[in-house]
């Protein structure tokens, strides 16, 4: 059984009150750091901890802390990233409807490291009752002296606020949440200048995710170098993954980071294994952005050692036999899936989401989307795999935000890995509407896959 | 530290102030390597950065750090450090990418050329010219919008637009209230006004100015004439709104139309006001400077006067001197 | 485009006016425009949708332009812009979900209620869409209703139908 920072006291009765909280030891960071540490020293700890960013892009926390800039007179802001809504992901809907003061908590810790007295909980308008939940946890910190003036008689002031997104994959990213928060349209900022310069309000604001600011919490009581024992290498600590798909258990699990993928699908802790006793086709490791896998390089890496749950092992191989950590949003495919009618059902997704700022992604998602389609319903020509690969080329890297990129990966990956699914539904397009193109060899060992590497 | 810094653009090099553009740079320096710019434009606070055209390859970050920037950057937004090195016509992965992003901006594009106001003047059409493909591999359905009158002088054709924001950039910071705006999400998108309202205010008309395709375009000079039959003069007149420095575009004895001046980026030198724009269409109503002066590669160049003069192949032979002597004489006539 | 003449006179209540004063105190001094989405949101629970009347209303009350307030609600999926039924029931149909039957939830949708995507039903109670990933991808099929997002998990066909009976007797 794996360390829990975040998820010991899930399910404790009540864990979701204040009194119960705090009788399970909770709001001890919060007395910790601001009676006996400096904001400095809690940006130090958290450096310490090497806690990465757990909403995708995993940059350093702390470094992102250290970032911040602190002109005289000049508000700073902290807004927490609770605009979950990358397909796979549902940690933190879990975190904030189970545990909503493990993130309060770590806001109020957050927010008197990095000096802010005004933060923001930005979380998507569809999470309303979660929105509900956190509001009360927040009146009832308020009440018990943990919020406001004068916080615990420490002379630190801090009002919290929840505001509701209005539908809108794009505000995840942290400059188009930043505008949303202001009022207007979720268009992705260009930067520089960066949010720790110039964020909300155009004063220095740092945008973390739920995760990551209610990992805060445990850093600061357990210490920075405590945390960083826990994982594997330069992925410390544990993490959330939100399990999907066709497994046995779906749901969230907090995982050490290090933990071999094959333990966590087929373990009874974790996912227990393919559901309805199939086989394991495809995963996608970390939300439905980062490249898809088939079951043979979702286990191993290329050299045919495990693959494990860390930033670098599930990237190890780069995207031509890798993937991404991403947000851990597992997915897993079983082989009665249909690897194309899911990647058409992503690029929708993306064309839906994208925000129509810039002409790659604007016009590209919607065509990938229309593409795709065609060759699920039969359509298809051959042609069409390699425009495909083409046109998710042309959109990568070339947008103001990662959506670009978000959009092309997974249509880049499945062909890549999935190239003879494609093939087929263009050759046997009444077949690929009736029947599933199953198995085939994505799961043979690995040195057969080898042979199909480089794409 | 100096005020000033060095940059590289294919292989030249320029000093520029602090906060200069990589775009900005390349327009001090002048040429073919200057990216094209769609959404940018330097009168306008916040545009840019969207359409993507003006990508270019940062192959030395700066002196301090040198690394190369990991992608493609839009030169518009990208500002120039010391010792910076930028590649644009040269590098070839430059050229295919902007062929790219060309593609994306003419998947739903209408294409019609033929009967759009906007032909001969197009940053869209000479752009695709440049850089576009022979033949479309986009084979669905186009996107499709109506057409709407904003006001009784101005024309939204939606289909065309390529969404720069400019329009709205300059509602915003041009006329003193914004009624237009960008409607929907993504590819959905459109420039509307959502509820039927008229566009009216003495700025107004500078819309159909900024926008460089034929979004956006003059009612009252609506299928006149082809903008490279017509000849421009600048001219000016005493106006309390605006400055009165335009551009009359002439048929024969009749100002057709009236524009703001625009340099060679096809940017306005300044904004002018409706009346100017709209209602004063007679010769008598300005005091004529002298023709425009307008690139040669410009399709209305082709027609204009100030450009006129015998190509050197006809000066040197009389009996060419002879079949065009209609044309010459006109020349000598101006 | 609509025509002006469209619109429809609105009364906003007391009680949404107070809550409007009370989101607008959250933001710092001259930056209450923060307060639209929040204010959009309760406006469309009071009223189930928002009409270009109580947009303009919205305007007038953050003092901002119309067109600021369209731009806004016609960007974010959960603004209504036409009237819809009284429950809408919005189902995820984003991978992870149709991976577990959502596809098929919504084919089940369309026969119980007899409307396609997007009507209303004619007594006006049910109106049904296809959303986009709603994060609960562990729990799918699911969906969910305004305007407090009631949210159904695990579906099956006979959950849906229960589910139906019982708002249409509520």
């Amino acid at each position: 059984m794996g360390r829990k920072l975040l998820l010991e006291h899930i399910h404790v009765p009540g864990i979701n009150t204040l009194e119960v909280y705090r009788q399970k030891g909770g709001y001890r960071a919060l007395e910790k750091a601001i009676k006996t540490l400096t904001p400095d020293e809690v940006v130090e700890e958290v450096k310490k901890s090497g806690l990465r960013g757990r909403g995708g892009a995993g940059f350093p926390t702390g470094m992102k802390w250290s970032f911040l800039a602190k002109p005289e007179r000049v508000a700073r802001y902290l807004v927490c990233n609770a605009d979950e809504s990358e397909p796979g992901t549902f940690k933190d809907r879990y975190l904030m409807t189970y545990i909503p003061h493990a993130l309060i908590e770590g806001m109020i810790v957050s927010s008197y490291a990095l000096g802010a007295n005004t933060s923001y909980i930005y979380v998507r308008g569809e999470m309303m009752p979660q929105i509900r939940i956190l509001e009360k946890a927040i009146a009832e910190a308020k009440n018990a002296g943990l919020l406001g003036k004068n916080i615990l008689g420490s002379g630190y002031d801090l009002e919290l606020y929840v505001q509701p997104g209005g539908g809108a994959y794009i505000c995840g990213e942290e400059t188009a949440l930043l505008e949303s928060l202001e009022g207007k349209r979720g268009n992705p900022r260009i930067k520089p200048p960066f949010p720790a310069i110039a964020g909300l309000y155009g004063c220095p604001t740092v945008v973390n995710n739920v995760e990551s600011i209610a990992a805060v919490v445990p850093i600061i009581n357990n210490g920075g170098e405590e945390y960083a024992k826990i994982g594997i290498g330069r992925s410390t600590g544990t993490k959330l993954i939100s399990a999907s798909g066709n497994i046995v258990k779906p749901g969230v699990y907090e995982i050490e980071l290090g933990l071999p993928v094959e333990e966590f699908i087929y373990s009874d802790e974790w996912c227990g294994g393919i559901a309805n006793g199939k086989q394991l086709k495809a995963t996608v490791a970390g939300g439905s952005s980062v490249p898809i896998l088939p079951a043979n390089l979702s286990l191993k890496l290329a050299n045919g050692d495990p693959r494990l749950m860390s930033y670098e092992s599930l990237s190890e191989g780069g995207f031509a036999t890798g993937s991404m950590m991403g947000s851990g949003g597992f997915i897993a495919f079983d082989e009665d899936q249909c690897i194309v009618r899911n990647t058409w059902n992503f690029a929708r997704f993306y064309h839906h989401e994208s925000c129509g700022q810039c002409s790659p992604c604007r016009e590209g998602t919607g065509w990938m989307e229309k593409v795709l389609h065609r060759l699920e319903y039969g359509h298809g020509k051959m042609s069409d795999i390699d425009l495909l690969v083409n046109v998710a080329k042309n959109i990568e890297g070339n947008t103001i935000c990662p959506l670009g990129d978000a959009a092309a990966w997974p249509v880049a990956s499945a062909i890549r890995h999935f190239r003879d699914e494609f093939e087929w539904h263009v050759k046997e397009p009444a077949k690929a509407l009736n029947i599933n193109y199953g198995l085939a060899n994505y799961a043979a060992p690995i040195a057969k896959a080898e042979v199909t590497i480089g794409n | 530290m100096s005020d000033k810094v060095k940059v590289t653009i294919d292989g030249i090099t320029v000093e520029v102030a602090l906060g200069t553009s990589i775009l900005n740079a390349a327009r001090q320096i002048g040429g073919d390597i200057v990216p094209p710019a769609m959404c940018y434009y330097s009168k306008l606070e916040g545009s840019g950065g969207k359409c993507r055209t003006c990508i270019v390859k940062v192959s030395k970050g700066s002196e301090k750090d040198p690394r190369p920037m990991p992608k493609l950057v839009a030169s518009c937004r990208t500002t120039v450090m010391d010792g910076m090195e930028v590649q644009n016509i040269t590098s070839t992965e430059v050229i295919e990418a902007r062929s790219g992003v060309v593609e994306m901006l003419l998947i739903n594009h209408p294409l019609d050329c033929p009967v759009c106001d906007q032909a001969g003047e197009c940053d869209l059409q000479n752009l695709s010219y440049e850089h576009g493909l022979q033949k479309t591999r986009y084979e669905f359905e186009r996107r499709t919008f109506d057409r709407i009158d904003i006001g009784d002088k101005i024309q939204l054709h939606m289909n065309r637009c390529i969404l720069c924001y400019r329009c709205v950039f300059t509602a915003d910071q041009i006329t003193n209230k914004r009624v237009h705006g960008i409607l929907n999400r993504g590819d959905h998108s459109e420039i509307s006004t959502y509820i039927q309202t008229a566009v009216n205010n003495d700025f107004s008309g500078n819309v159909i100015d900024v926008c460089p395709v034929g979004a956006l375009t003059d009612k009252t000079f609506r299928f006149r004439n082809r903008v490279w039959f017509t000849k421009p003069i600048d001219a000016h007149r005493e106006c309390l709104t605006c400055s009165g420095k335009v551009t009359l575009w002439y048929k024969g004895d009749d100002v057709l139309r009236v524009t703001a001046r625009k340099d060679i980026y096809g940017e306005v030198e300044e904004f002018i006001c409706n009346t100017c724009r709209f209602d004063k269409k007679k010769t008598a109503d300005w005091v004529i400077e002298h023709p425009t002066h307008i690139s040669d590669a410009s399709v209305i160049a082709s027609n204009h006067y100030e450009t006129l003069k015998p190509l050197p192949v006809i000066q040197n032979n009389p009996q060419l001197q002879q079949a065009n002597k209609v044309e010459l004489e006109k020349t000598a006539k101006f | 485009m609509l025509k002006v003449e469209e619109q429809q006179p609105v009364e906003f209540s007391p009680s949404l006016l107070e809550k409007f004063g009370e989101i607008v105190k959250r933001y710092p001094e001259g930056k209450h425009k923060s307060g639209l989405l929040p204010i959009l949101h309760e406006t469309q629970a009071e009223l189930g949708w928002l009409s270009t009347n109580a947009m303009d209303k919205i305007a007038a009350y953050l003092d901002i332009q119309d067109i600021e307030v369209y731009e806004v609600a016609s960007f974010y999926s959960m603004y209504f812009l036409k009237p819809q039924g009284k429950y809408v029931m919005e189902v995820c149909r984003t991978g992870p979900c149709c991976l577990v039957g959502a596809e098929n939830i919504m084919i089940h949708l369309e026969q119980s209620l007899g409307v396609k995507e997007g009507e209303v039903t004619s007594d006006g109670l049910f109106s049904w869409r296809g959303v986009e990933c709603l994060a609960a991808c562990g729990y799918g099929p699911v969906l969910q209703i305004g305007p407090e997002y009631t949210f159904y998990e695990n579906l099956n066909e006979q959950k849906v139908d229960e589910l139906i009976y019982d708002l249409r007797n509520k």
